[in-house]
């Protein structure tokens, strides 16, 4: 089943009673040629990928609980292309083309919205290193334009210019950045692998791998086992734990990251704006919703819920920076738990098990990551090469020290990010 | 989440700086393979559970603290000071 103008008028026409579910529902086979652990946007967008540009398709995605159902079902859903260091820089600027794409490819609106992305600067030291990103954002080909004051003061007029402590000097604007409808995003490519013939099983929690002579022969789970010589691992937020189960120890810490929603309210906010020095983004949902966060909570968790001193951080942050924003009200807060890498960069690569890989550490940016982490991963799997936007991705840098990708400048360690 | 000080008494959490897991009590030695400090620097067995992490109570006692919690529900099950646990005593 296709959608389109057409059918959505047909059906509208008809009483909607002929549309069809999104994907089958199928039972596990006894044995598939690549096994993907984990139901989540990374997971789904490796099988499409798998099936598309690789052929492979006989497939299962093996989900513990529904698809969709972590961080791609809770996420303040931007998607932008304006990192600075080789290595990382290709990637996000390889996956923002995906996205621009990503609808006609998957048939399926996932409300990709190019609003726009500002960073506000706060100082002469801060605006040039803004000008050095907007350089090599665009020497690398994507769109980056330095704003002045005047220019923010006509885009974002509800911004407090006078603020004594971090008086605004600027803001570099990646106009192709914006939003994307996250659910939709999983149940897009959710439908457009399952079209292709990958078996989605959902309520399927992989609880060993079977490994023999140091080679993977397929896992066990909850609804028996299953056999391939390819599995993926792509499970955020139990990464440790399910490499676990096949001995492997990860460079990995989870920690909660807090975000929050306010009740609808008129358009007000048109772009994406993050307030760095504050710890604070902000955009408005399609609905109306002001969706807002800040930083990690700091300290180890899997409690997906966070605590109320860096909500109250947050909270301060977007006084600071839009007093107005006091007016409304919160509906909801949540926390998600992140993957944390020591240098603040994710992993896509083979493990010390033969046909195992594992794609993981996508510390709070995997939502703009989903299209050419699926890429890359895929390529991984299928080829047994690393993909070339995402070859730096390994697990050697943090023992060699080679490579390490630190986009803060902090230092690679556990609680530096 | 509050984090009872073996010192000050009963504190909130802003009080105190998060190092990360415990297990940077075992510092390897100079000689020591390469290995065993990637593994010291950079891997965890990152508990969903029960796990025992290092906090300074920076805007209290400064004292080095370790802390036993539970990861799932944010629990404070144990605090002492790193100077009587068994970290340091190994």
């Amino acid at each position: 089943m296709r959608f389109s103008a057409l059918r959505i008028f047909k059906e509208g026409l008809t009483g909607n009673m002929n549309w069809e579910p999104h994907w089958r529902n199928p039972s596990p086979k006894s044995r598939y040629d690549v096994i993907v652990v984990g139901g989540g946007g990374h997971g789904l967008s490796t099988a499409y990928y798998l099936a598309k540009n690789h052929g492979i398709r006989n497939v299962a995605v093996l989900e513990k609980g529904h698809l969709g159902s972590g961080n791609i079902g809770r996420n303040t859903t931007i998607v932008r292309a304006n990192y600075l260091l080789p290595g990382n820089s290709e990637f996000y600027s390889h996956s923002l083309k995906l996205w621009e794409g990503l609808e006609s490819d998957l048939n399926y609106n996932v409300m990709m919205s190019q609003r726009g992305l500002i960073m506000l600067c706060h100082s002469d030291g801060q605006r040039d290193a803004f000008v050095r990103r907007a350089n090599a954002m665009r020497s690398r080909g994507d769109d980056a334009q330095m704003l002045s004051v005047q220019d923010l003061r006509k885009l974002l007029p509800y911004l407090n210019y006078n603020s004594a402590r971090f008086p605004i000097y600027g803001g570099l604007l990646q106009k192709r950045a914006g939003t994307a409808r996250h659910d939709a995003v999983a149940w897009g490519y959710a439908r457009a692998a399952d079209q292709r013939g990958v078996d989605l099983i959902q309520n399927c929690e992989v609880t060993g791998f079977n490994i023999n002579s140091g080679r993977i022969t397929g896992v066990e789970t909850t609804r028996g086992r299953i056999e391939a010589n390819k599995v993926a691992i792509v499970v955020a937020g139990r990464s440790s734990q399910v490499a676990q189960l096949a001995g492997i120890r990860l460079p990995i810490e989870s920690h909660i990251l807090q975000a929050f929603v306010t009740e609808g309210l008129k358009p007000i906010i048109n772009n994406v704006v993050s307030f760095g020095m504050g710890h604070f983004y902000i955009s408005q949902s399609d609905k109306g919703g002001l969706v807002f966060g800040g930083d990690l909570d700091g300290y180890a968790s899997y409690a997906q819920r966070g605590n109320l001193p860096l909500l109250e951080h947050v909270f301060e942050a977007g006084m600071a920076l839009m007093p107005m924003i006091g007016k409304a009200k919160v509906l909801r807060s949540w926390g998600g738990i992140m993957d944390m890498s020591p240098d603040g960069s994710p992993i896509i690569d083979k493990t010390s098990v033969d046909g195992l890989f594992i794609n993981c550490g996508w510390c709070y940016g995997g939502f703009k990551a989903v299209p050419a982490s699926g890429y890359a991963y895929a390529h991984l799997i299928a080829t047994d090469n690393h993909f070339h936007t995402a070859k730096n991705y390994r697990f050697e840098r943090f023992q060699t020290g080679y490579h390490l990708m630190d986009e803060e400048g902090t230092g690679s360690q556990h609680n530096l990010h | 989440m509050r984090i009872l000080c073996p010192n000050c008494g009963d504190r909130d959490i802003r009080e105190f700086y998060y190092r990360g897991s415990a297990q940077d009590l075992h510092r390897p030695n100079l000689e020591d393979r390469l290995s065993d400090w990637h593994a010291f620097l950079h891997l965890r067995d990152n508990t969903a559970g029960e796990i025992r992490d290092l906090w300074y109570h920076e805007k209290g006692c400064n004292s080095w603290l370790v802390v036993t919690r539970n990861t799932m529900t944010h629990e404070i099950i144990k605090t002492e000071l790193v100077k009587n646990t068994d970290e340091r005593r190994a």
